[in-house]
């Protein structure tokens, strides 16, 4: 026996108590008695029964109530009933109240034992489909959001503990972070996962266009609709909205929304009929909304509404030891949709890319990634391959030594380190250049 | 290494030779000193007329309760139907990892099925039975092995489908390897 079964006997019949026991005690349970309802609900308060094996009647509180307090306290326990007089009435009020089995009193001990498999059978069932849906969430964590650093694991620990609840989530973080994908995360690993998640992006939309692609429309609500039409609200019911860019929704939409979020009800544009949808909602902005608050152009009763929980993705820059991962994600993605066989990068290209500062986040990465297995020999991601060298300059230089450092390794690359052909690129003679290269400490990417 | 002294104590008729028989496979099974013995028992006391059967409960606290019991373990052997308040019948019942037991030839009788009588099957069913609950009396469970004698056995197929020895495993648990 892989695990060992538990049960608690109820009888208020010392010599059934006995029976039972030493019966299942021969078999290798795990078996503890007690003579009414009441002592029982107080042992299942400290310790937990897999199967709970109850007679129905008892002096005060009957098996039944037992029953029902019991299943009231934990859904899915196995409760079977006995009884010495069994009318038909009985079993099904007791099957109706959720009891596993009925037996009557005496049994055939083949039918016992029957019994007690088939219920060590669903115990098995159920372990094993927790087991199942475990491995099923940690599969979608693992695939959805790449990432070992330190800053990452944080936000994938953040994403696991909101996911079961019900709370709203703001999701904030620069431009190509991956809200959408964090809030994806949070749908698939949330009791929502098997509904619809239902995403908006605020920003692509006219105020009136927002409203009536949330609320949805009657037919001839306004110039153009034909037909009714559901709104994303109606849409996520059972499931979650994600509402992405919130911070440039107008104020009238945030008074909108407000009343939404507290009642779970609305009307679409141009009927009158109240529409209840469950849904919840997480939101994405790469704005700072309490900066917005201070400043008057978001409400403040909004920001709370929404604000329960808070995850920060941090930028691609601070996590730089997930850019190897995050490439060959890319690598493997592009190579996989366009048909091809599998490339590397070249480590001295990777180091670049870890250098970079990626103003457009993961995003960016991305682009570059699939710009260059579409440009590249097929065989090997190098320098030349990736679109570095324009924006380097720009996104890294905070002073002029920085502008000539970043600028000369720039030209460097370019003409493969080779000292002459850069130095007559630079408009420098080659000791000037040897002088700069000497006080920026600068070397080529596979000597470093 | 053997294991305590053990007593079978027959209450009621049995055929001759039949105990002396189950007594020497016993013995050999247990690796142990053995005693045959005869108990005396008004068996009306233990009678239950509603359900025309031998509260076994009662029967085993008998045995557990008897004087020569106190050093090994013993075993009652009955040849009446036997019951316990919840089970419509056992074959035999035991104190697990305690002094007694008791076992009934009652059920393992083909007649008790409608079918001519089997002498020899009767008393290879009875001895799996014995060293059954005797097996319970050393603190054996019941065993998954499908051919060891602890496994459970509700109807007397099951018993005929197991051997009449203690796999290596129970052997090993009760010191008997």
């Amino acid at each position: 026996m892989a695990k060992k079964i538990s049960i608690l006997i109820v009888d208020d019949e010392e010599s059934v108590r006995d029976s039972l026991y030493s019966w299942f005690i021969e078999d290798g349970y795990r078996v503890e008695c007690a003579e009414n309802a009441r002592k029982a609900l107080t042992i299942l308060e400290s310790d937990q029964f897999d199967i709970v094996l109850a007679d129905i009647k008892m002096p005060g509180m009957d098996g039944l109530e037992m029953l029902r307090r019991i299943k009231a306290h934990k859904k899915d326990s196995i409760v079977i009933v006995m009884t010495a007089f069994a009318t038909v009435d009985t079993a099904v009020k007791a099957l109706k109240d959720g009891a596993f089995d009925y037996i009557t009193k005496p049994f055939d001990p083949d039918d016992l034992t029957h019994l007690i498999r088939n219920a060590t059978k669903q115990i098995s069932l159920v372990d094993e489909n927790e087991t199942l849906k475990k491995k099923v969430v940690s599969l979608e964590n693992v695939e959805d959001l790449i990432g070992t650093s330190e800053a990452m694991k944080n936000v994938l620990r953040e994403v696991e503990s909101v996911a079961q609840t019900n709370s709203s989530v703001i999701i904030t973080g620069e431009s190509g972070t991956g809200k959408e994908l964090v809030a994806r995360a949070i749908h698939a690993n949330s009791p929502r996962k098997f509904f619809p998640f239902v995403s908006v992006h605020c920003g692509a939309l006219t105020e009136s266009l927002l409203e009536s692609e949330l609320f949805g429309h009657e037919k001839g609500a306004f110039t153009g609709a034909m037909y009714n039409r559901k709104g994303r609200f109606e849409m996520a019911d059972s499931g979650s909205i994600f509402l992405d860019e919130i911070a440039t929704i107008s104020n009238k939409m945030q008074v909108e929304l407000l009343r939404v979020l507290e009642s779970k009800t609305f009307i679409r544009v141009g009927g009158n009929k109240e529409i209840t949808s469950d849904f919840r909602v997480i939101c994405a902005t790469n704005k700072d909304l309490k900066g917005l608050v201070e400043k008057g152009t978001f409400r403040e009763d909004l920001f709370y509404r929404l604000n329960v929980v808070n995850i920060h993705i941090p930028p691609l820059r601070e996590r730089m030891a997930d850019i190897p991962l995050l490439v060959d994600y890319f690598i493997q993605k592009y190579c996989t949709s366009m048909n091809k066989p599998p490339v590397a990068i070249d480590p001295g290209a990777l180091k670049r890319l870890q250098e970079f500062s990626f103003p457009g986040n993961i995003r960016e990465l991305e682009n570059m990634i699939e710009r260059a297995i579409v440009v590249g020999d097929g065989r090997k991601i190098g320098l030349k391959d990736l679109p570095l060298e324009k924006t380097i300059v720009n996104s890294s230089a905070e002073s002029l030594d920085d502008f000539e450092r970043a600028f000369i390794l720039q030209i460097l690359i370019k003409y493969s380190w080779n000292i002459s052909r850069t130095a007559k690129a630079l408009k420098v003679d080659r000791v000037t250049l040897y002088n700069k290269i000497k006080k920026y400490d600068l070397k080529p990417a596979d000597q470093q | 290494m053997s294991l305590q002294n053990i007593t079978l104590i027959s209450f009621g008729y049995f055929e001759k030779d039949i105990l002396e028989k189950i007594a020497e496979v016993v013995k050999l099974e247990f690796r142990s000193s053995l005693n045959l013995k005869e108990g005396h028992i008004d068996l009306s006391e233990y009678y239950d007329p509603g359900r025309r059967q031998y509260n076994g409960n009662k029967l085993l606290k008998h045995v557990d309760g008897l004087p020569l019991a106190e050093s090994g373990k013993s075993l009652g052997l009955f040849s009446v139907d036997l019951f316990i308040p919840i089970l419509t019948y056992i074959f035999g019942q035991a104190f697990l990892g305690g002094r007694s037991g008791i076992a009934s030839l009652y059920r393992l009788n083909n007649t008790s099925y409608g079918m001519k009588t089997d002498s020899k099957l009767l008393q290879t069913r009875f001895t799996k039975e014995v060293i059954h609950e005797l097996g319970h009396t050393f603190g054996l469970i019941h065993c998954n092995q499908p051919t060891c004698v602890m496994r459970s056995s509700t109807y007397v197929e099951d018993i005929d489908q197991k051997g009449h020895s203690l796999c290596h495993h129970c052997r090993k648990e009760i010191g008997l390897v």
